[in-house]
């Protein structure tokens, strides 16, 4: 049996599904048509409703594959990379594609290497190769410095694991109709030789920044800690986060998780606004594919500007207070 | 640990140095004449933990990597950390390989080398950005693997609590050895080199491996053994041209503060 269709693989967390499951499924659903075959979603996890598996179809899924069990309620690799590679066994799909989450990015290359093939990491580009109907997989590399197409000619599945939210979700659409298929978990299948035994949500405020539509990142330029506050502060009037960048994790003005850049996190939200950040070629890697940069420095050589949308050279300590008030204002 | 030694093994990679790199404004690329080679960054973390390891418990921490013959200055620089050896793993034959095929030969590497408890890696290296070696190695030896790792909790000669970043917040793994981590930045702050640690870097002698030393079949090396295939490189630009606003004084300070907030209702971010 030759390998066809193609494969998104759905995230849950707590029988909820997470948005970067929808996010795949606008890639899949492109690929599947370009190659005229089926759009699969699979789902690993533990009491999931069906109303939930109904809404993978409504967003472009023409099979759910659900893989339902208390032991796959959480992710733990080896359990379901053996789950997953049983499931490509038997069904034989030619792409499988991933977010590039903490989970995706630890499941992906556990299963291209059982899998026997190819993976290519952080893709923000997806196509199918005329001809030959390979998947091209476009990836920034080098430090973000150059775009690189790979493929994976010769072994199938292709693998892939893409940027989270480098593209949209797909929108619900109640008249698509699909296919639950629900399969038994083989006991088997768990290695059970890794228990995950805590779980501790972060307690700041929120820093899931790879997740966000706006992001407010502070850097050396605000001098010290109790600075951040300014940041904060234009954060809540935008109704977005806040990021840092290395230096200022260095620092330990912030915590690490909100370090954007290629040593912290890759972003790309709606809006990212750089304030006292230069722009090292770590983070303007980290941030280049930002719909819209805003930066302000007093540095009127600072390389931030040079991928900015819109800059003010000035001092932040002035600025920042005063676009405060501003939006504030508006608000009320 | 009650008396049992640590063995671990951290594989590094060395990548270009890039954080004085300038970029070509014309081009959009990184100028890299003259750009030094360095141990990747992020592997700096592992190599920190794996000396605190097996200083606390004795045992010895030992460095691998694949690559040219001059990656073996990584290893003396790990070796100068604190490092009890490295072995280098070089040849023609791994020329060209993509995550996969670098797993495999690591897996087998660390197979050859035998006797282990724990193996470290970084994130990912910053050059190549994948992060997929690490849980390839780990897939390869059919061994536990956690990535993300933050914190070490505990380690008994049998097992390991770790704490794991996730997108929400922190999850806590326990784990029979051997395992592998892949560790982040916040599990430790790496240590300097020595001058002790260089003199012995300088007299220690590196084994080196090629594909006939571990007995690789050939067939599964380099660009032969990788399933991917790079088909494209092009160069982006990066730079926007966005309008660059200078005020000189209070009033046009207000004015400028204005116009941001007309650009974001303009692109409707706000």
């Amino acid at each position: 049996m030759s390998f066809r269709g193609v494969w998104t693989i759905a995230e849950q967390s707590y029988g909820k599904i997470r948005e970067v499951s929808y996010e795949i499924l606008t890639r899949g659903r492109k690929l599947a048509d370009k190659l005229g075959v089926e759009l699969a979603s699979i789902l690993l996890g533990y009491n999931i409703s069906d109303n939930k598996l109904n809404e993978l179809i409504y967003r472009g899924a023409d099979k759910v594959y659900v893989v339902d069990g208390p032991l796959l309620e959480n992710f733990i690799v080896e359990n379901y990379s053996n789950v997953l590679v049983d499931l490509v066994k038997k069904y034989k799909p030619e792409i499988i594609i991933a977010g590039a989450t903490t989970s995706g990015r630890t499941l992906m290359p556990h299963v291209a290497v059982r899998a026997n093939t190819g993976l290519t990491a952080d893709c923000t580009g997806l196509d199918i190769e005329k001809g030959t109907n390979n998947l091209l997989q476009t990836r920034p590399a080098i430090g973000g410095n150059i775009l690189a197409t790979i493929k994976t000619p010769n072994n199938r599945p292709q693998m892939a694991t893409v940027r989270v939210r480098s593209t949209k979700s797909a929108p619900i659409d109640r008249s698509r109709t699909g296919k639950i298929i629900k399969i038994k978990l083989k006991t088997e299948l768990i290695d059970g030789k890794v228990e995950r035994i805590g779980f501790r949500k972060t307690e700041e405020e929120a820093i899931d920044i790879q997740n966000a539509d706006i992001i407010i990142s502070g850097g050396r330029g605000l001098r010290k800690k109790e600075n951040f506050a300014l940041i904060r502060q234009l954060a809540k009037n935008l109704g977005g986060v806040v990021g840092a960048s290395r230096d200022a994790v260095d620092r330990g003005w912030i915590s690490y998780p909100h370090q954007v850049g290629l040593s912290g996190k890759t972003v790309s939200p709606k809006l990212y606004i750089a304030i006292g950040i230069s722009g090292s070629i770590q983070h303007l890697a980290g941030i280049k594919t930002s719909d819209f940069i805003i930066a302000i420095n007093n540095d009127p050589d600072a390389q931030i500007f040079k991928i900015s949308d819109f800059g003010i050279i000035g001092d932040l300590f002035e600025i920042l207070p005063l676009l405060n008030e501003r939006l504030a204002k508006e608000a009320n | 640990m009650e008396g049992e030694k640590l063995n671990i093994i951290i594989p590094i990679k060395q990548v270009p140095e890039t954080s004085n790199v300038k970029m070509d404004e014309k081009t959009g690329t990184m100028i890299r004449e003259g750009v030094e080679s360095i141990i990747n960054p992020l592997d700096l973390y592992a190599i920190e933990v794996g000396i605190q390891l097996k200083e606390e418990h004795g045992g010895k921490a030992i460095v691998i990597s694949m690559g040219p013959p001059g990656a073996e200055k990584a290893l003396r620089e790990a070796i100068s950390m604190g490092c009890d050896n490295g072995i280098l793993v070089t040849g023609k034959e791994f020329k060209g390989s993509d995550t996969w095929a670098t797993s495999f030969v690591l897996s087998k590497s660390i197979k050859n080398i035998g006797n282990y408890d724990l193996i470290l890696t970084g994130e990912r290296a910053t050059d190549g950005d994948t992060g997929q070696v690490g849980p390839g190695i780990g897939s390869f030896l059919d061994i536990p693997l956690a990535t993300y790792v933050s914190k070490i909790i505990e380690i008994t000669d049998k097992s390991i609590i770790v704490e794991r970043l996730v997108e929400n917040g922190y999850e806590t793994l326990k784990m029979p050895l051997p395992a592998l981590l892949t560790v982040i930045k916040e599990i430790s702050y790496p240590r300097l080199p020595t001058l002790r640690g260089k003199q012995k870097a300088k007299k220690t002698e590196i084994p080196v491996w090629s594909a006939d030393n571990i007995k690789l079949n050939k067939s599964k090396l380099g660009l032969k053994g990788s399933p991917t295939r790079v088909v494209r490189i092009s160069h982006p630009k990066i730079t926007r041209g966005g309008t660059i606003v200078k005020p000189a004084d209070e009033e046009s300070l207000s004015e400028a503060a204005d116009q941001l907030i007309k650009f974001m209702r303009k692109k409707e971010l706000i």
